[in-house]
């Protein structure tokens, strides 16, 4: 098996340099590859196109290195909880790009699939379809949306072995999947590294072949956004 | 008297029915859950990649790698299943999810719908709400009629930057539950208790049409 291990995120992100495109997976914060920006934002490379769901909030996630104005374009679903991104953004000093959450994990899927574009209803009619060709199949107007061009992408997995295989946890697996098969090089971070062979193959979520990089994380803070209970009622 | 945000949502929650497989919006659409009538089987969605969304977990059982779109801690149940963002809007974008229940800004007489940008002031994003509205064959809008300075959301155009065109089909708001004509206008369906036919004409700035009698919204 090749091996795919490295030594730990500040390897990982070691040739990430000024002006990079960059997947980050996860869905808030949930699932988000928090040692490889720890070290994105200790290296303080700046002026980053960050593809990702979400903006992580003021004190975490991509939030921290939006807080250093590492970011130059963001390309998002929804950046709601992040007042500092909110007023960079009316400010002007950052770019984004909003684009539909299902046209952002298929124009991943796209990359990781080989296939140039995608042509979906989602947006039609709407700011988002400005500038985009419009085709109608049956009837229905669709846009198509090119594959992602990302020179890295960083995901966080539950447990990796060491030829790369992936496997995610709960709904800490999002967009980290088809992230990982997007990215030019991809650098996945587990909770739980394995040596090849004690992972059934059965159950791999992302086959080694699209991860490059791979390493044991730490100190995951798995931080909650909205802690929601119920009270057990006796 | 207007019907609370509960009461919108009980009222939406008799819409749904045995076998459904339902994605609920942020706000008023997520207390849809907890009126889903008892003795049918209904899977909630979740876009975020989870099929039979739980209830809330117990205090102390909270799980960081399990939450809702809402980014709300929540619990699987029996029969649940976990997949990535592509698969859940694909099943989103192949119709295969019944139902759909969002809340809205504005809506038009001709459905079309606005919901994600205020420009200059509120800079969210679309989140799922335009592969949702572009896709779904069966969208209720959960809404208030009116704003906090008393002007309609029900307009003949929408003002605000549109989520999708032409595909909402049925609004239910603290007044009424409307219908959205093929050929446009908003029609009338139910009153909430007490709420006067005049009343929702002066509160709906588009076109309202009104047919015989109007029954008051029953929650039972």
């Amino acid at each position: 098996m090749i091996n795919k291990v490295v030594s730990g995120a500040e390897e990982a992100i070691k040739d990430i340099s000024d002006g990079t495109t960059l997947m980050l997976g996860g869905f808030g914060l949930c699932g988000i590859p928090e040692n490889c920006i720890q070290a994105l934002v200790n290296k303080q490379v700046k002026n980053l196109t960050c593809i990702s769901n979400n903006a992580g909030v003021d004190d975490f996630g991509i939030g921290l290195m939006l807080r250093q104005r590492q970011v130059k374009k963001m390309i998002s679903s929804y950046v709601g909880e992040n007042a500092e991104f909110e007023r960079q953004l009316l400010s002007g000093e950052l770019e984004v790009e909003l684009i539909p959450q299902g046209t952002l994990a298929t124009r991943c899927l796209a990359a990781g699939y080989g296939m140039p574009a995608i042509f979906t209803p989602a947006g039609v009619g709407t700011e988002v379809a400005e500038g985009k060709e419009v085709r109608n199949f049956d009837g229905k107007d669709y846009l198509m949306e090119y594959a992602f061009d990302a020179d890295f992408a960083i995901v966080k997995a539950w447990k990796g072995d060491t030829a790369g295989n992936l496997i995610f946890r709960s709904t800490s697996r999002n967009f980290n999947p088809v992230m990982a098969m997007a990215g030019k090089i991809t650098i996945a971070e587990v909770e739980e590294l394995v040596e090849a062979g004690e992972l059934d193959p059965d159950y791999i979520h992302t086959p080694g072949i699209y991860v490059h990089r791979i390493f044991q994380g730490r100190d995951y803070e798995k931080r909650i956004e909205q802690r929601t209970v119920r009270t057990k009622s006796l | 008297m207007a019907f609370s945000k509960e009461e919108i949502a009980k009222r939406i929650a008799k819409e749904i029915k045995d076998g459904y497989y339902v994605n609920l919006g942020i706000g008023i659409p997520t207390l849809v859950a907890n009126y889903i009538p008892k003795g049918i089987n209904v899977v909630l969605q979740s876009e975020n990649g989870l099929l039979g969304m739980g209830p809330f977990p117990f205090e102390g059982e909270e799980d960081a790698d399990l939450i809702n779109a809402g980014k709300q801690t929540i619990t699987t149940l029996p029969g649940s299943s976990i997949f990535d963002s592509a698969m859940s809007f694909g099943m989103i974008r192949a119709q295969k999810v019944d139902l759909t229940i969002l809340g809205a800004m504005e809506v038009s007489e001709n459905g079309d719908i606005a919901n994600w940008k205020i420009p200059g002031k509120m800079v969210k994003g679309m989140g799922g709400a335009m592969d949702l509205v572009a896709s779904a064959k069966n969208i209720i809008v959960a809404m208030q009629h009116i704003n906090k300075a008393g002007e309609s959301k029900l307009l003949p155009k929408c003002t605000l930057p549109l989520t999708g065109v032409k595909c909402i089909k049925k609004i239910v708001t603290e007044l009424a539950v409307l219908d959205i004509l093929p050929e446009g206008g908003f029609k009338l369906l139910e009153r909430a208790p007490g709420v006067s036919i005049g009343f929702i004409q002066q509160s709906t700035a588009g076109r309202l049409i009104v047919e015989g009698e109007i029954p008051e919204m029953r929650l039972d």
